[in-house]
């Protein structure tokens, strides 16, 4: 249910969710750190925090943002910005990086 | 002559959404961008040079870990804040602000001795490609912290007045500030580990 629409009682249940909800986030950030102290290889650290972080920021915009019952006008606005940020981030592994390298040191 | 901005407080029948709602969601949207943007070149430089240093051994991750458990608690705190106006409880709502508050100030006063140990070591943004990044990312950041306290003491203070005479509108505004503070706390869940983890 959209968060316009709540009663009364249905908010004090989600209040129980929000604080379950921060004790995962806690433990998620004890997990994160954790690993750092691991000195995994290199591209498996980044694999697990990103994971990590990924589970982490799911929790926040699906329960404090009310993304998990959210109207799809909203839904529609996110799936674009999600094509274009996935876009951005790609843009970086499609340069040449011999090119990238010389023009960083020059 | 005041201009009529409709469903500011009740959902527009196209979209199921207050207008305000909508805007913020696409206000994010352009923030994912930004930031999405300085992440990309992050990997760029990541990529384009053969000595980065690891964060951990750079920067100071205990204290970067207490600043991830403010923040996560502020965003607690800013959800309940809203949770209550939604509960008809004034007090409870000022409570769980004030507390937002109190961690956005915790959150920069950390943010302030991690910088001055760096600037007193003489290191700088002109140090290196880590540094330049590192300081361009939270310093953005840093400065969406201080843009949610200006909004959110506003709506603490004097921009409460509004309860008393549109609650239903007053409570969209809590909720649309709090969507801000929660994808300032979203961008930090990923700065975290990128910069100081990895």
């Amino acid at each position: 249910m959209a968060s316009e629409h709540m009663s009364v009682e249905e908010v004090k249940k989600h209040t129980k969710v929000y604080w379950m909800i921060f004790g995962s986030l806690l433990v998620l950030t004890a997990v994160t750190v954790g690993i750092s102290y691991i000195h995994l290889p290199f591209t498996f650290a980044v694999i697990l925090a990103l994971v990590v972080a990924s589970t982490k920021a799911s929790l926040v915009a699906l329960y404090f943002m009310h993304l998990i019952s959210e109207k799809t006008a909203i839904y529609l606005t996110l799936a674009l910005t999600a094509v274009l940020f996935v876009i951005l981030i790609v843009v970086p592994w499609m340069i040449p990086m011999g090119a990238m390298r010389s023009w960083l040191v020059s | 002559m005041a201009v009529h901005i409709p469903y500011i407080d009740k959902p527009n029948p196209v979209t199921g959404v207050t207008n305000a709602k909508l805007g913020v969601w696409l206000f994010l949207a352009s923030e994912v961008m930004l930031f999405g943007a300085l992440f990309s070149a992050l990997i760029t430089l990541r990529l384009g040079v053969s000595d980065w240093p690891h964060g951990y051994d750079v920067l100071n991750v205990p204290l970067a870990t207490l600043n991830t458990v403010v923040l996560i608690f502020s965003s607690v705190t800013v959800v309940m804040a809203w949770a209550s106006l939604k509960m008809h409880n004034l007090k409870q709502f000022k409570t769980y602000m004030s507390l937002t508050l109190l961690m956005s100030f915790i959150f920069l006063g950390i943010k302030a001795v991690e910088y001055g140990t760096k600037f007193s070591h003489g290191i700088s943004p002109a140090t290196s490609n880590f540094y330049a990044i590192y300081f361009v990312i939270t310093g953005l950041h840093g400065l969406h912290i201080l843009g949610g306290i200006i909004v959110n003491a506003y709506l603490l203070g004097p921009g409460s007045h509004m309860w008393k005479s549109e609650p239903e509108r007053f409570t969209g505004r809590i909720e649309c500030a709090g969507l801000y503070w929660h994808f300032v706390d979203l961008v930090w869940i990923f700065l975290f580990p990128i910069l100081y983890l990895l």
